[in-house]
């Protein structure tokens, strides 16, 4: 969810009202955003300041914060698909419409009879690394420094956004009347495109550029890989071969905005024109504002490379019809078609009700790009209706409660094998390879373990596929416990399975170790005689398993995480579901245990079954 | 010990009086010391009196038990010097040694027994100034040994100057009768054991009183986590209100039915590898495998181009995309898989109430209030004709059992609701409003594409289990309850968990 920073003042001053914070917080509520925090520069350097002390300070982020503003800043935190609420015009605008303070505005295109617009003539080449741009012209700008700083910001949230760090959209934006049209996209191989970016005084090519900002700007070299292995770059030039921009990393020098700059030149490159489309519409919008006639926009003719010509920005509203039952049946209100009229309006939605008063034919504004269906707009009238009144009811679904057999199971367990004294842990999946494998002495075959391509930290690897390292890392972690410790967890471990439809599976298991001064095998050897015990399963020898559809024996194994001759696989029939022995000292050190430690891990999903032994599991996929 | 206490009480009620506990030690054989405890003890049950008698002797330090055969030191040095022409310093000092011989020389100078000839040429030499000397040093030592008393001046010259003697201070007992006198001692019973009982002594046991001040033994016993604990609450309340448990156990999932089923397109940040665990084995699900094509075909169009009403979000939804391998981020995977199969079921949709709780996964650093892995509780209802009322309702209902009767709603964002609610509860205790879930209708860009009836609605919320059992149990670092570091003290002694009663 992004975070716009908003002057509080000038904000205030848009709505025309002053709030309390505690007022203004409730406001935020009622239409969906967030009042996160109240600040000024000042504290937020100092903020910073106070964090980079104990690395010995920065005494130029000193200067700053003494001269910074104490100005009050708003935090506001808004839903991700309104972008058209990333600056405070945006803000304002639609809390004002909220509160009805304001109407929508029309957003119109400049009427063009008799004017040629303003071209951009597509190359065939940019198609290898970023084949849309789109382009508009806002004219008689006023900008202070206020509206100056506001422009450069949404660009800023707009690429962190929408813009996916400017891998799906570049903004660039220019004064116009340093430029000339046509202007023209291309793509061209780097050491070709020679220019002063901004920022800087000299003029480099592009390869050096992309050198030097790897090397020097922390900023931009993020963005050096998006278009660095490619053999062309996209550039835009002028009628007089200016570089306005080589996208999506920097603009050149010459065509910068100033504060004095009233003609402005907006270019949208893209890998992603819907988004283009949107990024673009979004700046025009909320800057046309300050246009000499407000709200609206010069278009700039795009030429594609097949010679199709196509005018943006594209403000057209989009219609959209749907009725008042489906509102209403949706929300749970019987709200008359005039006032669900009345509603929408207030987010900036226009709405006409058809003849029988039931239809709603419904204009979209081109700010309004998180509305993909008809259940958006619903929603907005439920927010302009307040969601807090809207009457709850019972959802007359009637349904029986079910339990999953294998979470019944498990809980039953759960409280038996407390019962019997031991104590529940309660670990994580994902540990790290080693502590999968090496540690526990077991070679890694390469089709046990789920592996994870991108952890963040070395601590998740894999997803254990026993449960026992991690029983383990707990004894580990608790070793100056009195003695006995007897833990227990009866949860998933996570093995690959070529059969399934994922190429894994999560298998239920319950894991027991018992640490001591003496190894306790017998204690875990009781344990799982009891655990068989609790799940009817008698052991094969007992004449009492005669006739029992299922049995469980063990007998001695050689698995390498446990001592030689103290160790023994447990069986179901011919199927092995699991082990029990004394942990092997090599293990013990490995996971830092200084006591010798007996364990148990048992598969449970043998025995997910009811009084006639039918098995209730219920895998999700297959 | 017992016998020793015996004889005592014995010769006390022979003799009426013991005028010294030292003489009676000495009569029993034993070390004074050790009678002193049996004293103490018979005197702690009032059967005895004792006054004390203190007693003071000086005894030989460890440097003058040397002395006493050896002779003093001022007498070692003269006995050294040879009479007549005497010896240097250094031949002396090589006679008598150490620290004697130093004390010694510096003794036999004081009383005049030696003197220093310094006429030679040469170095001056130790002569002797008399013929005979008489070592009172040793006889005093001797008496000191012997038991004797000495001279007051020179018991303290002994004592303090030359550090030959020492003082020593003792205790012994006059002792009479105490109140409680017996010749035998009654000790009262801590316990009520099976012998008393047997044999009836327990009518005439004395017991003793027991210490209500402490705590009791602790039980042998096991315990169930915390966590896991408000879970079997959770599953409970869920149970009672109709739900049916999905079922989760199903870590790996398909991008397919963790996002692009859902209708979250592909390039949303929640599927950036910043916060997604990818996996490279089993890389991925082919799209084959478990998935409809006609239904894959729907979801894709309704991502590229729309349908069912909507635009769709107008990109290239690739199918490479949907067929990474993750790990869940989230049980809604779960949940689009069961809605699924509920739409294309033989004999067709039927209602459903379904609940999970169960681990997803996030790749983030862990800290105080993230972990990598955490339980989510969901919730949904699927019916024909649910409102964004009945979920209002239905979540009313639901945390009221949680204990939180009082809710508000806030719209909120989530690409696979619409109408999305954020969840708030006020808090009597902290006096604010707090988030305590999310909520929503899921999309018809989701439901549609599966085969869900146009008419059918799904009503959806959601939270986590870690953050209401830390404020239950009040926990405030979530590695302090989930994770091998989880202190075993906390998993031992938390308390009932009381939701849902």
């Amino acid at each position: 969810m992004p975070t716009v920073g908003v002057n509080r003042d000038k904000l205030f001053e848009k709505l025309g009202k002053v709030y309390t914070d505690e007022e203004f917080d409730h406001l935020c509520f009622e239409y969906g955003i967030e009042l996160d925090d109240v600040t000024s520069e000042k504290e937020m350097l100092r903020k910073e300041l106070a964090s980079t002390v104990a690395k010995g300070g920065d005494s130029k982020l000193a200067a700053e914060a003494a001269a910074a503003s104490e100005e009050v800043i708003y935090k506001i935190d808004i839903p991700a698909n309104r972008y058209d609420m990333l600056c405070v015009e945006g803000i304002a605008r639609a809390l004002n419409i909220f509160r009805g303070t304001q109407s929508s505005p029309q957003y119109n295109l400049a009427d063009m009879t008799g004017k040629q617009p303003l071209q951009m003539v597509v190359k065939p080449e940019t198609a290898l690394v970023r084949p849309f741009v789109v382009c508009a012209v806002l004219r008689g700008i006023k900008f202070d420094p206020a509206r100056y700083n506001s422009f450069i910001d949404l660009q800023d949230k707009l690429h962190q956004n929408l813009c996916r760090q400017r891998t799906l959209v570049a903004i660039g934006t220019h004064d116009l009347s340093t430029i000339q049209g046509p202007f023209t996209y291309e793509a061209l191989p780097p050491e070709e495109i020679k220019f002063v970016p901004l920022k800087q005084t000299r003029e480099f090519n592009a390869k050096e550029l992309m050198q030097f900002y790897l090397e020097n700007d922390q900023k931009l070299k993020k963005f050096v890989p998006i278009i660095h292995s490619s053999v062309v770059y996209p550039v835009l030039y002028d009628a007089n071969r200016v570089v306005l921009s080589l996208p999506p990393i920097i603009n050149g020098a010459h065509s910068a905005i100033t504060l004095d700059t009233q003609d402005v030149f907006i270019e949208c490159t893209a890998t992603d024109l819907t988004k283009a489309k949107v990024v673009l519409n979004t700046v025009v919008t909320m800057f046309a504002e300050y246009a000499s006639t407000p709200f609206t926009v010069e278009p700039v003719e795009v030429v594609d490379a097949l010679g199709n010509r196509t005018l943006y920005p594209d403000l057209s509203y989009r219609s959209l019809t749907l009725t008042t039952d489906y509102v209403n049946s949706l929300l749970g209100l019987q709200l008359p078609g005039e006032e669900i009229v009345k509603l929408l309006t207030k987010m900036q939605v226009a709405a006409e009700l058809g003849p029988d008063g039931k239809e709603l034919l419904v204009q979209v504004p081109p700010t309004r790009s998180d509305i993909l269906h008809a259940c958006d707009v619903a929603e907005d009238v439920a927010i302009a209706h307040g969601y807090n009144n809207i009457p709850k009811r019972i959802p007359p679904t009637t349904t029986q409660g079910r339990e999953l057999p294998l979470n019944q199971l498990t809980e039953l367990l759960r409280a038996e094998i407390a019962m019997s004294g031991f104590t529940e842990v309660l670990t994580w999946a994902l540990v790290s390879h080693a502590e999968n494998f090496e540690f526990m002495r077991r070679p890694d075959d390469g089709i046990t373990a789920v592996e994870i391509g991108n952890p963040a930290t070395a601590d998740f690897e894999v997803c254990r596929s026993s449960l026992l390292s991690s029983a383990l890392k707990t004894l580990a972690a608790n070793k100056d416990n009195a003695l006995p410790i007897k833990l227990f967890e009866v949860s998933d471990a996570i093995v690959l399975d070529p059969s399934k439809s994922v190429g894994a599976r999560n298998e239920r298991r319950l894991v027991a170790v018992f640490c001591a001064k003496d190894s306790g095998f017998e204690v875990i050897h009781g344990l799982l005689n009891r655990v068989m015990e609790v799940l009817g399963v008698p052991y094969k020898e007992d004449p009492a398993a005669a006739g029992s559809p299922v049995t469980y024996h063990w007998s001695p194994s050689a698995d390498p995480a446990m001592f030689p001759g103290r160790q023994a696989a447990i069986f179901t029939g011919d199927t092995q579901v699991g082990l029990f022995g004394i942990v092997h000292p090599e293990v013990l050190a490995a996971f830092e245990v200084p006591y010798p430690v007996s364990a148990l891990e048992l598969n449970l999903e043998p025995f997910v079954f009811n009084q006639f032994y039918e098995s209730l599991l219920e895998p999700l996929s297959t | 010990m017992a016998d020793l206490e015996t004889s005592l009480l014995q010769a006390l009620h022979a003799q009426e009086v013991i005028a010294d506990s030292g003489d009676l030690a000495k009569s029993l054989g034993v070390e004074h010391i050790v009678l002193v405890g049996t004293i103490r003890s018979l005197q702690a049950s009032e059967m005895i009196t004792a006054e004390d008698i203190d007693h003071f002797r000086y005894v030989l330090t460890d440097e003058a038990q040397g002395y006493l055969t050896a002779g003093s030191p001022e007498a070692q040095v003269f006995n050294a010097v040879p009479a007549g022409e005497g010896i240097t310093l250094a031949e002396l000092k090589a006679r008598v040694s150490g620290e004697a011989g130093d004390v010694g020389f510096k003794q036999a100078m004081q009383q005049r027994w030696l003197a220093l000839d310094k006429s030679d040429v040469g170095e001056p030499r130790v002569v002797r100034k008399v013929d005979a000397i008489v070592d009172r040093t040793q006889q005093l030592l001797a008496d000191v040994a012997g038991g004797r008393e000495l001279p007051k001046a020179e018991a303290e010259s002994l004592a303090k100057k030359r550090k030959l003697i020492k003082p020593e201070q003792w205790k012994t007992y006059k002792l009479t009768k105490g109140p409680k006198f017996a010749l035998e001692r009654k000790k009262p019973a801590t316990d009520l054991t099976f012998e008393m009982m047997s044999k009836g002594t327990w009518r005439m046991q004395e017991f003793k009183d027991y210490n209500f001040n402490a705590l009791g033994v602790p039980p042998p016993s096991g315990q169930l986590h915390p966590l896991l604990k408000v879970r079997s609450q959770f599953r409970k309340i869920f149970t009672q209100m109709g739900f049916e448990e999905m079922p989760t156990n199903q870590y790996v999932e398909s991008s397919f039915w963790n996002f692009d089923a859902l209708f979250q397109p592909q390039q949303h940040p929640a599927r950036d590898a910043h916060d997604t665990f990818f996996l490279t084995k089993p890389a991925s699900t082919p799209a084959g495998r478990g998935v409809d094509n006609d239904y894959l075909n729907r979801v894709k169009s309704v991502h590229e181009m729309g349908g069912y009403g909507s635009v769709g979000y107008g990109y290239s939804w690739k199918l490479a995309e949907s067929e990474k391998n993750l790990l869940r981020t989230h049980t809604t995977a779960v949940s689009s898989r069961m809605l699924y199969r509920l739409a294309n079921q033989p004999g067709g949709f039927k209602p459903a109430k379904y609940f999970s709780i169960d681990r997803v996964f996030r790749n983030e650093q862990v800290d105080r209030t993230h972990l990598a892995e955490f339980h989510q509780v969901e919730g949904l209802v699927c019916d024909k004709g649910l409102t964004l009322g009945d979920l209002i309702g239905v979540l009313n209902q639901f945390f009221s059992r949680l204990g939180l009767k009082k809710l508000r709603f806030k719209p909120a964002f989530n690409p696979y609701t619409e109408p999305s609610m954020e969840i708030f509860s006020y808090s009597e205790q902290l006096g604010k409003w707090m988030e305590v879930g999310n909520s929503g209708m899921f999309r018809p860009e989701m439901l549609r594409p599966m085969g869900l009836p146009e008419d059918v609605n799904v009503i959806a919320w959601g939270l986590s289990l870690e953050r209401p059992t830390m404020i239950l149990y009040g926990i405030d670092n979530i590695r302090d309850l989930f994770g091998h570091k989880v202190s075993l003290s906390m998993v031992r002694k938390n308390p009932l968990c009381r939701l849902g009663l």
